[in-house]
């Protein structure tokens, strides 16, 4: 049963993570924390006009919270910034749709692996925590960048 | 493993009286329940008492004439007394209903800096210092805070050693004769410390501190007499000790409960009301504004009767070998950490443990899946994960009804996660 949540994608991300690490220059920094469980994260975001050039972070917590971030890098790094946002959207919406979403891994990439995430409620905000600091931060870098024009 | 252990308990027969303990989880696993530090299971006489004074006598308690009325009063005060009688209260009148041990300390910490005592001793101001500990519950924490901001009075505490008791060589610095409160744990809710009352109490009246103690890990696993440890107030919960949620227990000495001003207004705590102002009803029921938690008092008397049959001496030493048992099991498990004392020397059935490179979150997580139930996070006691630099533990925590083949699922089930995860 254990395999429906953590799928050997999940392990893989946490074991060898992606991106690990806060990287300068950045836009904007958003640090979250999960208060129930303790996990917390800090995400920076870099742009490049509309263009994620990187989106690095650092944190402690389960593997769920701690490979989520993993796949958020891989996925968003290199995109455009509404693209970004719309594959957050997406990722939300399949952690929010208690198992009854099917993902779309176009869109998803190994994010898909979390599907089975949904079906636990208490573990959906590990799975969420890095995509809500990513989408703090990128939209305050995004209108710091607008202010700056 | 086969592991015979003596009990001073017929434990099979003790789980034969919760039926919860019979149940199959999905997949049908059977259940290891070893969290009842969070809340403990409920024996059938509790939940058939409940049901029966819902079904044959609810009323409103001291205000109705009628018969289920008088027939819910009695069986509401009735709780009162086998409480009383079961923590050693000198008087009834002593023992003070509430929704939770929460409350309970926050209807303490809120009166003393209400400023309404009468005398002026019990208004907490600047200059007065609140002592607490780092092995608090947020419970015992955060109200004295909240204190501490309203009235300006200095909140201390006493620091933790690395196995996990409280570091007391400063006792005569930190209690102090400016110490108004000294409030603590008796038995940690995260690593089972077993707190030396007496001595805590013996400084705190040196100085005419007023000793405020926290049993909601205590009384449901030992035998507590009040007089005898000797705290001023005393504060417990229901639902850890058999009895249901929403009432707890704050017991205090006639003199100190007089001497505090009202906590929450409304019905049932007047004496008079007119316009102009009131006059309060005399202990317990200045503190007991509104329609109390009826059904939950007589279950919580149903609790204490069900203990009592059994005695609590034999509930703790069931619990002190149990203990025993999983801290020699705990301790052989390679990158196991206990955080606390390893040892059952002063300490209860409450075992917090780290597993290396693998997340509390995740040992929880493929216990579960296991049918072992236990807590993982901060506790509700987060400076102790703070203080030994960790965020979260996991916590296995036991009862009268833990056989060691649950102890033995625990050790199987972490031994799965590290061949999951490592």
């Amino acid at each position: 049963m254990s395999e429906s949540l953590y799928q050997e994608i999940i392990l893989d991300h946490y074991k060898n993570p992606n991106g690990r690490g806060l990287r300068e220059p950045f836009d904007a920094e958003s640090h979250h924390t999960n208060p129930t469980c303790g996990d917390e994260i800090t995400v920076r975001v870099t742009l490049d006009g509309s263009t994620v050039a990187d989106v690095s972070y650092d944190g402690q917590g389960c593997s769920i919270s701690q490979a989520s971030a993993s796949v958020l890098h891989e996925l968003l790094t290199g995109s455009d910034v509404q693209q970004a946002f719309d594959v957050e959207a997406a990722f939300v919406e399949l952690m929010q749709g208690r198992g009854e979403v099917e993902p779309d891994e176009d869109i998803l990439g190994d994010g898909v692996a979390f599907a089975g995430v949904a079906r636990y409620p208490a573990r959906v905000k590990c799975a969420l925590l890095s995509w809500m600091a990513f989408k703090d931060a990128a939209a305050r870098a995004v209108a710091g960048g607008e202010a700056h024009r | 493993m086969v592991h015979q252990m003596a009990s001073p308990l017929d434990v099979d027969r003790v789980r034969k009286d919760f039926p919860i303990l019979e149940r199959r989880l999905a997949g049908d696993r059977p259940l290891a329940y070893l969290d009842s530090a969070n809340t403990s299971q409920k024996p059938r006489p509790v939940l058939d008492t409940i049901a029966e004074h819902y079904e044959r006598h609810n009323a409103n308690v001291a205000r109705a004439v009628h018969q289920l009325g008088e027939e819910a009063t009695a069986a509401y005060e009735g709780a009162r007394d086998k409480i009383a009688a079961f923590i050693g209260a000198p008087s009834r009148d002593e023992v003070v209903f509430a929704k939770n041990a929460s409350e309970a300390l926050n209807l303490v910490a809120h009166t003393l800096a209400s400023g309404l005592a009468e005398d002026p001793w019990y208004r907490l101001g600047p200059g007065d210092e609140i002592v607490i500990t780092e092995m608090e519950h947020h419970s015992n924490i955060v109200p004295w805070q909240l204190v501490a901001q309203r009235t300006g009075a200095t909140l201390r505490w006493f620091g933790l050693t690395d196995d996990g008791r409280l570091d007391l060589s400063t006792i005569d610095d930190v209690i102090n004769a400016r110490t108004k409160v000294v409030s603590f744990v008796h038995q940690s809710n995260i690593v089972g410390t077993i707190n030396p009352v007496s001595r805590l109490v013996e400084r705190a009246h040196d100085v005419g501190a007023l000793v405020v103690v926290d049993g909601s890990q205590a009384v449901p696993h030992m035998p507590v007499d009040v007089t005898e440890a000797g705290a001023d107030l005393y504060v417990f919960t229901g639902h850890k000790m058999c009895g249901p949620t929403g009432i707890g227990v704050l017991w205090g000495r006639r003199e100190v409960l007089d001497a505090l001003p009202p906590f929450l207004g409304g019905g049932e705590m007047i004496e008079t009301v007119a316009m102009e102002g009131s006059t309060f009803a005399p202990v317990p029921h200045k503190f007991e504004a509104g329609t109390p938690p009826i059904a939950q008092a007589v279950g919580l008397g149903a609790a204490v009767d069900y203990l009592s049959g059994l005695g609590m001496d034999k509930v703790h030493e069931h619990e002190r070998n149990i203990t025993a048992y999983a801290l020699e099991r705990l301790r052989d498990v390679d990158g196991v950490t206990i955080i606390g004392p390893d040892t059952s020397t002063d300490r209860g059935g409450t075992v917090s443990f780290t597993v290396d490179r693998v997340h509390p979150h995740d040992v929880g997580q493929l216990l579960d899946e296991d049918g072992v139930a236990v807590r993982v996070g901060h506790h509700c006691a987060r400076p102790v994960c703070l203080r030994y630099g960790i965020p979260a533990t996991t916590r296995a925590s036991f009862y009268l009804y833990t056989t060691s083949a649950e102890i033995d699922a625990l050790i199987d089930g972490i031994e799965r996660v590290k061949r999951f995860f490592w």
